[in-house]
């Protein structure tokens, strides 16, 4: 047959996107489940770390991860709304994809004006609280708004007078490695814990300021060092508390939970 | 049509004197695979590939697995295209290329996701955009379409180690300054943690990028005037 | 629509393709060295993004992701097939210039002949691609992917007939011998990029 013939070129380029097909198909499929894995264990891990139950740079394993998170961590679902625990029969915490929720009509619904560019609410948001015999000590919540480039995910763990800040995570940025990219650097997280995100009235309180020389938390529970370079970011950071741990985040769940005594 | 894509393989490759001690280096093969590193480099003189050269050298960890993916790619992809190229119709010569390149850059991409997820995060979009990388469609049109498969794919190892090379160089320069670290650990304490180094965050900003490329061209060229543009 | 428009300024200015996510530097630096070709390059990319990237819009959503195949068939609603994106959009784009070439050449040949030419180019130019793998990474929606598209282009326009012009004006400088021609041309870029580095302190 002529190489140059359309009959050629037809059977040819058939060829060529079968075998490139199976390729992609066949890599698709065979590393799914590891993928799958890779990102539900990255998420736990971040968890983890915005609680403190793992140290930031330990070098730890995937099944430790996995163990501490099984014996630590229970996933419950929160009514933004109403702000209390609901028990949906056909919704596993564990399951929930807050993200996809979002986008759903059904399932969430537009955001009043915000800062932090979110545009619609979910109507039922995951928390994790941290069971220590039997008991709630802490509850991680997830937070989400717009940095310098992007939107940072993350979490913020509470403490169980849901009040004072444990620490934070950051599990996804698109902010300038080394300037807003901090975000994820220890030493600034470690700045975090023993803050004090509400004041005594129970208006959200804590911001990132400029210049440094925030002293311990015990001197200045409202305030964090905000990230050298990157105001912008450090502005995203302070903004994203401010809407989520709010009136039209998880204020009406964290204020039952107050009058509760506890997550 | 794709003519500014083909390089000066063929002078790059021409005789010379293959005597000597290091008698491998100067054959066909060594010289595919040698050249591109420093006397065609594929970033420092045929301006190729520099888009994401730039984006991801914030980080060597970054840079180093960008690097290891492009050499991968365009060692395969040269090696495929050169294997079919006496059965490839030329009208659509590009689109197959295209299409092997997207292929194994998918694999890349879904290979990184599921064993190194946190650096294919921040990689991004950077991976994705192997498949426009003008070195590869470069090698393939411009070498692997003319040469034995053995020689397509040693050519693409080359091409891929000048470019990691470049980007390693440039990756070092931006992190070590820019924070004091290499592949993310701390070298030069910085004020911030109690040393006493002042990290210039200017060089993880793009305009570093452009001035460091800028600069190491100059260097290069002033090692080997052959290379001198004239106007 | 206040949103729309913070997208196109972002595009255009803050995240600028060339100058901040270094997309398309080698067709950047390759025809800049006339103000002309540069001014055609850059419209043959705003003319090209704005068919592409709604297109690989729809298809992304309608297609490609996981529960989108719903309307075809019910059983295909759990079908992910993300997996394909870089393929299919590198296809559409390739697709999209050769019609887009065919078409010029038959009903426009004038502006075939001023565009012509940088067709092929632009179906390897990383600008093209890399918009669509940006909206998918944000999610855009159909009409906020037209903004994005027009806003990117035109920013890649605005900067590739700047350096042209720059460049043009360079030629009487006299620079050391190395770093004639690319070096200094990476140098100039590296300045212009710190001006729209500028931008980036607009609140948005």
């Amino acid at each position: 047959m002529q190489v140059n013939s359309v009959r050629y070129t037809l059977l040819f380029a058939t060829a060529v996107c079968l075998v490139c097909s199976m390729l992609v198909a066949s890599a698709a499929v065979l590393l799914r489940d590891r993928q799958h894995a890779n990102q539900l264990l990255y998420l736990q891990k971040n968890m983890l770390q915005a609680t403190g139950l793992v140290k930031i740079g330990d070098a730890i394993s995937d099944a430790e991860i996995r163990r501490i998170f099984d014996r630590y961590i229970r996933l419950r679902l929160v009514d933004l709304q109403t702000g209390e625990y609901v028990e949906h029969p056909q919704i596993d915490p564990s399951r929930y994809d807050q993200r996809r929720a979002r986008a759903d009509p059904a399932q969430s619904r537009a955001a009043p004006p915000n800062l932090s560019q979110i545009k619609r609410i979910p109507n039922l948001a995951t928390v994790a609280l941290v069971v220590k015999d039997g008991e709630p000590v802490q509850v991680v919540l997830p937070i989400e708004g717009i940095g310098l480039y992007g939107t940072l995910y993350g979490f913020v763990a509470l403490d169980r007078d849901l009040t004072t800040i444990r620490g934070l995570a950051f599990y996804e940025n698109r902010e300038t490695p080394g300037l807003g990219g901090e975000v994820d650097n220890p030493k600034w997280k470690a700045k975090w814990p023993g803050r004090k995100a509400f004041d005594d009235a129970g208006n959200v309180r804590i911001s990132l300021v400029k210049g440094g020389g925030v002293g311990p938390p015990k001197e200045d529970p409202h305030h964090v060092d905000a990230l050298s370079g990157a105001t912008i970011t450090s502005n995203g950071v302070t903004r994203m508390l401010h809407f989520w741990l709010g009136e039209s985040g998880f204020g009406p769940y964290l204020a039952k939970a107050r009058q509760r005594g506890g997550p | 049509m794709f003519a500014w894509l083909r390089s000066r393989d063929a002078a790059a490759l021409a005789d010379e004197p293959r005597s000597g001690k290091f008698r491998w280096f100067k054959t066909r093969e060594g010289a595919a695979l040698t050249d591109p590193l420093f006397k065609n480099n594929p970033i420092g003189l045929q301006v190729l590939g520099i888009c994401s050269a730039l984006a991801v050298t914030t980080r060597m960890d970054k840079a180093l697995v960008m690097a290891v993916s492009l050499t991968f790619v365009a060692a395969v992809s040269s090696f495929m295209v050169s294997l079919i190229r006496k059965y490839t119709p030329s009208s659509i010569r590009i689109i197959v290329q295209l299409a092997i390149i997207s292929s194994l850059v998918i694999v890349v991409d879904q290979v990184l996701k599921a064993y190194l997820y946190e650096i294919s995060l921040s990689l991004s979009v950077y991976v994705g955009l192997i498949i426009t990388n003008c070195i590869v469609l470069g090698r393939t049109e411009g070498f692997a379409m003319q040469n034995p498969p053995l020689l397509s794919l040693i050519d693409g190892v080359g091409n891929g180690l000048g470019y990691g090379l470049v980007l390693l160089i440039v990756g070092f320069i931006r992190e070590f300054i820019g924070t004091g670290r290499m592949f993310g650990n701390q070298i030069l304490p910085t004020v911030s943690e109690g040393g006493w180094y002042v990290p210039n965050s200017m060089f993880l900003l793009a305009p570093a990028a452009f001035f460091i490329i800028g600069f190491m061209i100059w260097f290069l060229r002033i090692w080997k005037p052959e290379q001198q543009e004239k106007d | 629509m206040e949103h729309y428009l913070a997208i196109a300024v972002k595009s255009i200015f803050i995240e600028n393709m060339a100058l901040a996510f270094f997309l398309g530097m080698c067709s950047f630096l390759a025809v800049s060295r006339r103000v002309e070709t540069a001014l055609g390059l850059g419209i043959a990319v705003v003319f090209v993004q704005t068919l592409t990237l709604p297109l690989n819009n729809l298809i992304l959503n309608h297609l490609l992701k996981e529960g989108s195949l719903a309307w075809l068939n019910r059983d295909f609603a759990g079908l992910d097939l993300t997996f394909l994106t870089f393929i299919v959009f590198i296809s559409t784009i390739a697709a999209a210039v050769q019609v887009v070439e065919m078409t010029l050449d038959k009903y426009f040949p004038t502006l075939h002949n001023s565009l012509g030419v940088f067709l092929p180019l632009i179906a390897v130019n990383c600008a093209i691609l890399g918009g669509s793998l940006f909206m998918a990474e944000r999610d855009y929606t159909f009409a906020e992917s037209v903004v994005f598209a027009v806003g990117s282009g035109s920013g890649f326009l605005l900067a590739i007939v700047g350096f042209a012009a720059i460049r043009e004006k360079m030629r009487y400088g006299n620079p050391p011998k190395g770093l004639r021609g690319l070096g200094i041309a990476f140098i100039a870029t590296g300045l212009m990029s710190i001006g729209f580095m500028m931008f980036a302190g607009i609140q948005l």
